[in-house]
């Protein structure tokens, strides 16, 4: 018999594949776009299936609520044909199934070795924020101040760089 | 000291009550089933409540009476007919537009009103959705209802919509940052991102009060920011009548415009349940230092009321302002947020947060 854990999980996770194999094979692109909004939501679910809300929120904030929102946004400003139905070679064709496979097989090769993470993680508890906060902002062994700054960094040139590239000369 | 109205040993002992009757999957699908249609049912109540508070405040504001025919002097039955009115109507279906994108777009917007409203605190254990980061949730929820606005008007394939939905999707985008910083500022004082423990901080005093001059600016700007988020006038350009028709939803008819309209109101609603929460002190009743007295008549008020009551107060400050001011344009929208809310609340950020370090909080 299975638990709610297990139903919720096997929910999202069927939710996740085929919004994600939609998601590659509509022929609109914001159909696509509104599919893989799906995906990213059924990720937040299973992140908080974990318990880790956190990261199910930021998962919600960043990419439901910011990036599907760009590419929307951007699709709505540009003039595209709204389709994409193109032809396939057979020859790409094959070798997207070949690459696909072999993924695949990686993956479950890793999965096979080193087995699920279930019981590394507590269920059904709810992580604290002032770990998460602490891990991000700290400076001892296991905790990234480091990454967390130099990522603002990169945000911040990507920001300077893109008012340079938009802004009007005079 | 307020234990006489928690909500949590009534609803504990219930949930144990089931769980003997029957496996716990079984209690705990039939618990969200009933939680689901609570939800529902408040959310069209108080729909109507505050469609027909709008009519009866701009009336007011505008020297009129309002609806005063359909149901007894007051009007009161105005708003159900106009219930059943649209219950009735023909949902149109578009020629040359995405079908799957127009029917999806107003389950988005509800969606994300729905998953805000369940985290409103409407008394002490009377959350419906309950995490250690609440309100960030709140934050995040929400953001999605823009997406369901730009669908709606990219999928209608008319102009007035397209120009309505980015208009909409510029002014949410950019005011979320003013909102967000302002949030942070409260938690900040508060130091946690739980919504039940933000309203508990505030036991000895509302956040209004404690974080004064900080506090109140912060919630200044989450007002000005919470009305453009809810697309209300003086940021109501998104469907400005006399340019757009009715800007994102023009296209939409019946209980699929209906959606947008609830929408709009419940997240005028949870705009002011949010505030309250976080600066006014949630179901804390209110204390005045010294009157012992005053404080115990206090306590015996219920705090689904005190929660109820202060929304309504909101409600009617963000109605009041609605009815008050011409509308803006878009630039002067977006100057308004980019060049003075945004570095304001970052200066209350820091303001807050020095203050806090050194205790200059109550």
């Amino acid at each position: 018999m299975f638990s709610l854990f297990e139903i919720a999980f096997y929910a999202v996770a069927l939710c996740i594949i085929v919004f994600s194999v939609l998601a590659v094979t509509t022929s609109s692109i914001l159909r696509s776009a509104t599919y893989l909004l799906f995906v990213l939501l059924g990720t937040g679910g299973i992140y908080a299936i974990l318990g880790y809300t956190f990261l199910s929120a930021v998962q919600l904030m960043v990419y439901a609520g910011g990036i599907i929102v760009l590419y929307v946004f951007s699709i709505l400003l540009t003039r595209s044909s709204g389709t994409m139905k193109y032809k396939i070679r057979r020859g790409k064709m094959i070798s997207v199934l070949l690459t696909t496979l072999v993924g695949m097989a990686l993956v479950m090769f890793i999965l096979a070795t080193n087995g699920f993470a279930l019981n590394i993680i507590p269920q059904g508890v709810e992580l604290p924020v002032e770990k998460i906060g602490n891990a991000l902002i700290g400076t001892e062994k296991y905790q990234f101040v480091l990454p967390f700054e130099v990522m603002s960094v990169l945000l911040l040139a990507c920001m300077i760089g893109a008012i340079m590239i938009a802004r009007k000369r005079n | 000291m307020f234990d006489y109205y928690n909500l949590e040993p009534v609803l504990m002992w219930i949930h144990s009550t089931m769980c003997g009757l029957m496996p716990e999957w079984l209690a705990f699908t039939i618990e969200g089933i009933a939680v689901g249609i609570f939800i529902m049912v408040m959310y069209a109540v108080l729909a109507i409540i505050l469609i027909y508070m709008e009519r009866k405040v701009c009336a007011a504001f505008q020297c009129r009476i309002g609806p005063d025919r359909v149901g007894g002097r007051g009007g009161l039955l105005q708003v159900p007919a106009d219930v059943i009115k649209i219950l009735t109507k023909e949902i149109i279906s578009l020629k040359n537009s995405d079908k799957f994108l127009y029917a999806l777009a107003p389950f988005l917007v509800i969606m994300a009103s729905i998953l805000t409203f369940s985290c409103l605190p409407w008394n002490k254990g009377g959350e419906i959705l309950h995490m250690n980061i609440g309100i960030f949730f709140v934050l995040a929820a929400s953001s999605i209802g823009v997406l369901g606005i730009l669908l709606a008007g990219w999928s209608s394939n008319s102009k007035y919509t397209l120009i309505g939905a980015v208009r909409s999707g510029a002014m949410i985008i950019s005011y979320e940052l003013s909102i967000g910083l302002s949030v942070l500022t409260m938690v900040i004082l508060c130091g946690t991102m739980d919504i039940q423990e933000i309203v508990a901080y505030q036991e000895n005093g509302w956040n209004i009060f404690k974080g004064h001059l900080p506090a109140l600016m912060a919630f200044v700007i989450y007002l000005i920011a919470g009305n453009a988020e809810a697309n209300r006038a003086p940021f109501d350009l998104a469907e400005a009548e006399q340019e757009l028709t009715a800007g994102y939803h023009t296209e939409y008819s019946g209980m699929h415009f209906g959606f947008f309209y609830l929408a709009e109101y419940l997240n005028l609603f949870i705009t002011a349940g949010i505030a309250v929460t976080l600066f006014l002190g949630g179901w804390m009743p209110l204390h005045i230092a010294g009157l012992e007295g005053f404080n115990t008549i206090m306590d015996y008020i219920p705090g689904v009321i005190w929660f109820v009551g202060k929304t309504f107060f909101v409600v009617f400050l963000l109605m009041w302002i609605r009815w008050t001011f011409p509308r803006l344009r878009i630039d002067q929208v977006l100057i308004l947020e980019w060049k003075y809310l945004m570095p304001l609340s970052l200066l209350v950020l820091v303001i807050m947060t020095v203050m806090k370090v050194f205790g200059l909080v109550f």
